[in-house]
């Protein structure tokens, strides 16, 4: 079956989708990381440790620490409720949960604006009794929490569906209380799909830029998280920083994308 | 993969069977999730229907037709609708080779489809630039024009359809092929009557992904693409309209952002819903969503196949 003309197409196929991959994904980031190194490693060093990059590190640190863990006791808490107990408000919470894979983050980042800014319908209220959302850490967690909601619950349901219920019961018959049962049998059997959840929540927090830049402000070594930082280097032609920041936050997806393979495959065997 | 039918048969038991929320009743459990999804996602797009609203239809209305609105919208559906097409080409192409080709550095390339979904949107946009920008080594310079637009949206799309695609391919009976060709069937007409009907539920999948993520892109476009009048998508025209202070133009414009996202997520449902009919597997939600549990192992088995 194997014809001339079957290899043929079969070499051009090959040059049509790796040529693509490489001038679209492949080129463009070596040269990042070539762009970063060309003048040694001082000058990339240098502008990840100056004041305002490191606390765009440890503000983008912050974020993960504050939305990750809160989207993964919601995601696993709420994949339980959706796929072991009956409601009829079932499909309304699943497609609320989709919501933040559809709308851009500028539209979430004007919402929680408008909500909690001078003339919103909570702002005013919050602002008496000394609480600041916008512009401030609480406005970023609210719009890291919101853009990485889905994918915890997301990874959760299917597993559970999988795995169905006779351990479960089988636990509950030998006298397990149901805290028992959901460490010693649920948790160790959803372990690795809510693992790969919270990777791609965390990947998502750390790289999230649109809705954070409206409800922060972007004030320099205050409110700037590390994808801020770049485009304010950028913006200000500092690009020794915006590609130092980039780097790090590439070399950090690379590390995303290992995790994402090695969890595949634990939760394939 | 672990749904293997000893599994399957196992899931329908007695409703009230297995575990129940742990330590907390279901009502109670239920009550968190539905306060939890109100204040963070329901509440805060209230307020931004309310405000595009605000000063009545009318004013809304005047704000979403204005020229440069509309200009804006035009651009991003327009574009978006080229890369879902270039898209759905290319990552059909890719995903036939990630599935039935064998090369060197395959399972890399595998790994590395997902690239655009793990890396910040804002650092695409700086390292298209900076290949297809003014300093470009190539000397292909397409910043700030609405080839960029296109360019960036290819980049942080291009997982869509190969994610789509790829398990169906896996799926797929090679014998029905390999039929067709042995009675004479060329590879193109094997192609448009076997594997392209096949392939169709997950391409529409991952199209209508492909769309609804294009429609409100922000980080991507814009250092690439820039926010000049002529290249301004809708998202970076709101943030433009927040920035001079206009706050009901822009969640005017957000409003109809939303709808179109909204719109899409029903679509999606549809499309998943049918391709289920047509596919043995088949998940809740979006599980086609290429981040979220689609298994390449079958590949392997594939591989050892030949």
């Amino acid at each position: 079956m194997r014809t001339a003309s079957s290899a043929r197409s079969r070499w051009s196929l090959r040059t049509l989708g790796l040529g693509y991959l490489a001038l679209l994904l492949l080129a463009p980031l070596l040269l990042i990381f070539y762009r970063t190194f060309e003048h040694g490693l001082a000058p990339p060093l240098e502008a990840i440790t100056s004041p305002d990059g490191l606390h765009a590190l440890k503000l983008s640190l912050l974020m993960v620490a504050i939305a990750v863990p809160l989207n993964t006791i919601f995601g696993i808490g709420c994949a339980l409720l959706l796929v072991r107990h009956k409601w009829k408000g079932n499909a309304a919470i699943d497609a609320i949960i989709n919501l933040p894979f559809a709308i851009s983050p500028v539209v979430i980042g004007l919402s929680l604006f408008l909500l909690y800014g001078t003339k919103g319908w909570l702002g005013p209220t919050l602002s008496e009794v000394g609480i600041e959302i916008l512009f401030s850490v609480p406005g970023m967690v609210l719009a890291s929490i919101f853009v990485s909601l889905p994918f915890v619950v997301r990874e959760t349901v299917p597993i559970l569906q999988e795995i169905g219920t006779e351990q479960e019961q089988a636990a509950s018959t030998l006298g397990a209380n149901a805290w028992q049962t959901f460490w010693r049998v649920t948790l160790p059997a959803i372990r690795w799909g809510v693992a790969y959840g919270v990777v791609l929540t965390t990947a998502r927090v750390l790289g999230e830029f649109g809705a954070v830049s409206i409800v922060s402000g972007s004030r320099s070594g205050e409110t700037e998280t590390l994808p801020l930082f770049v485009q304010k280097q950028f913006d200000n032609f500092h690009f020794a920083g915006a590609y130092a920041a980039s780097v790090l936050l590439a070399l950090l997806a690379l590390t995303t994308l290992l995790a994402m393979n090695v969890l595949k495959r634990k939760e394939d065997a | 993969m672990s749904a293997h039918p000893a599994s399957a048969t196992s899931v329908p038991v007695a409703p009230r069977a297995g575990i129940r929320l742990p330590g907390v009743g279901a009502g109670l459990g239920r009550g968190t999730v539905v306060l939890y999804l109100s204040v963070i996602v329901l509440l805060p797009l209230a307020a931004l229907t309310s405000q595009a609203f605000e000063d009545g239809f009318s004013a809304f209305w005047t704000q979403v037709t204005s020229p440069q609105a509309v200009r804006s919208l035009e651009l991003t559906v327009g574009a978006s609708l080229i890369v879902v097409a270039i898209n759905a080409i290319f990552g059909t192409i890719i995903a036939w080779l990630l599935v039935r080709d064998e090369f060197p550095g395959k399972s890399a390339v595998n790994a590395v489809i997902d690239l655009p979904f793990a890396l910040p949107t804002i650092v695409a946009s700086l390292i298209l630039i900076e290949l297809y920008g003014a300093h470009s080594p190539v000397g292909i310079d397409i910043a700030l024009t609405r080839g960029a637009v296109v360019v960036a949206l290819l980049f942080v799309t291009l997982p869509f359809v190969v994610r789509a695609v790829q398990p169906l391919l896996i799926e797929m009976d090679r014998e029905m092929e390999e039929a067709a060709a042995s009675l004479g069937a060329g590879g193109l007409t094997v192609f448009r009557r076997i594997i392209f009907p096949n392939l169709l539920p997950g391409l529409a999948a991952g199209v209508a992904l492909a769309f609804a993520r294009a429609l409100g892109e922000y980080g991507s476009v814009l250092l690439f693409a820039g926010g000049l009048p002529d290249t301004q998508v809708s998202s970076v025209f709101i943030r433009s309209q927040i920035e001079s202070g206009n706050n009901v133009g822009a969640a005017a414009v957000s409003v109809v952002l939303l709808s179109a996202a909204l719109v899409m997520l029903a679509a999606i449902t549809l499309v998943q819903r049918w391709a289920s009919r047509h596919e043995r597997s088949s998940g809740g939600g979006l599980t086609v969503m290429p981040m979220s549990g689609t298994d390449f192992t079958a590949e392997k088995d594939d591989d050892e196949n030949r």
